[in-house]
């Protein structure tokens, strides 16, 4: 099944550095998902996350405020 | 504590290098090596030691508790101790101040949080301590959850919740104390470690090349500047001094870490502590980048009581520091 992956952020360094983490892991492992960039602070606050960025697989939030390993990324695909 | 740099220093410079003491490249060299290493050990030790409390104490278990319990006005003394203890990048801000309205946290219990972050955060009381010694780091923090205590009282005193922008009115309207349980991450210790370190080498990377521009340019000073040079310009007996540097500090955007090699050069040249600390509060309280951020929740008028508010209590601790020290 694909995996919906969404990055929240308001385009800050560290939004788009983990954005770009995310990409590199999803394409080295050949994940099936995709990955939407949602900057509009409208959008980020119906997840009511406090501190950007945010990762949410599947309409989770699985991490917030911090840039993820990749390790800890491709686990939390899985 | 720290003698033992003060020999590697010296050995460098003098037997290493073979440069006599005294000399203004030799000092500033020395005066480098030493405030480097002292400062980037102290650095390590408080970012990670913050990191560990963050860890088991995030932004949302903050919010959790100042929206659950009623603290009698003691609320905006809580909401900048967290703040101490809770870093948050800028570009955070507008979730968070979301978020908190969203909890019915009152504004001037939000706006505490926002001024003591930035203003005490883990990154500056590392500095400090290198730099100024424990006693001046823990005026300053204090000084600080002052700061944003007071502020956060005068800012709830003004009644501002109709100058935020209409959509923020509408989240406010709907408030709900306690309204989102937070999930607490079970983790033992050894798991998060390896995040806790992850993020103290990340900080710590972000902040040593400004660290270490911030030493050197102190370190030239050091050397070139004679002792008490400013006290000419600006004693303690000069009334604009506190003011005039706060409000040229505003509209500046550094992080702590570059500026306060500098200031404590400068104070060790002459500039009152007082002085050089609202500076510095300035530098890194209040920035332009922010006031952009926070257009997107505050009208204009907002941002400029706020900023006002902020500003004014700044130079009024600049000038009680200088009275005190």
């Amino acid at each position: 099944m694909t995996k919906a992956i969404k990055i929240l952020g308001t385009g800050c360094p560290k939004c788009k550095l983990m954005t770009s983490v995310v990409q590199e892991v999803v394409l080295e492992n050949n994940i099936d998902a995709t990955i939407e960039k949602v900057e509009d602070i409208m959008e980020i606050m119906k997840f009511s996350v406090m501190t950007t960025p945010a990762l949410v697989v599947d309409d989770i939030i699985t991490v917030k405020g911090r840039i993820p390993s990749k390790k800890e990324i491709l686990e939390l695909l899985n | 504590m720290f003698d033992w740099i003060q020999h590697i220093a010296d050995w460098f410079v003098f037997d290493t290098l073979g440069l006599q003491s005294g000399n203004h490249l030799a000092e500033a060299l020395n005066f480098f090596i030493y405030d480097t290493i002292k400062i980037l050990i102290l650095l390590f030790v408080v970012i990670f030691f913050m990191g560990i409390v963050n860890s088991y104490f995030p932004i949302d278990k903050v919010k959790n508790y100042l929206s659950r319990n009623k603290l009698y006005g003691l609320e905006y003394f809580m909401a900048s101790v967290f703040g101490v203890a809770t870093p948050f990048c800028s570009c955070s801000s507008v979730p968070l101040f979301i978020g908190f309205v969203r909890g019915g946290i009152p504004l001037g219990v939000t706006f505490a949080f926002l001024i003591t972050s930035p203003l005490v955060n883990e990154v500056a009381i590392g500095l400090f301590v290198g730099l100024f010694g424990i006693k001046t780091t823990l005026i300053y923090v204090a000084s600080g959850i002052l700061l944003g205590t007071v502020s956060g009282i005068i800012l709830q005193k003004l009644k501002l919740e109709s100058y935020l922008t209409p959509w923020v009115r509408e989240i406010l309207a709907d408030a709900q104390r306690d309204q989102d349980i937070f999930q607490a991450e079970k983790q033992s210790f050894n798991q998060r470690l390896p995040i806790i370190w992850a993020e103290v080498i990340k900080i710590l990377k972000g902040v040593i090349p400004y660290v270490i521009v911030g030493i050197a340019i102190g370190g030239l000073m050091h050397g070139y500047i004679p002792e008490g040079f400013f006290e000419q310009y600006m004693d303690k007996d000069n009334l604009f001094a506190v003011p005039i540097a706060t409000i040229l500090a505003v509209p500046m955007y550094s992080n702590a870490s570059g500026i306060l090699p500098v200031v404590q050069v400068l104070v060790a040249k002459g500039i009152p502590l007082g002085t050089a600390i609202a500076f510095m509060m300035g530098v890194v309280g209040l920035s332009l980048p922010e006031a952009m951020l926070l257009k997107k929740v505050m009208t204009f008028k907002l941002i400029a009581i706020f900023f006002g508010v902020v500003t004014l209590c700044i130079i009024i601790s600049g000038y009680l520091f200088n009275l005190l020290l």
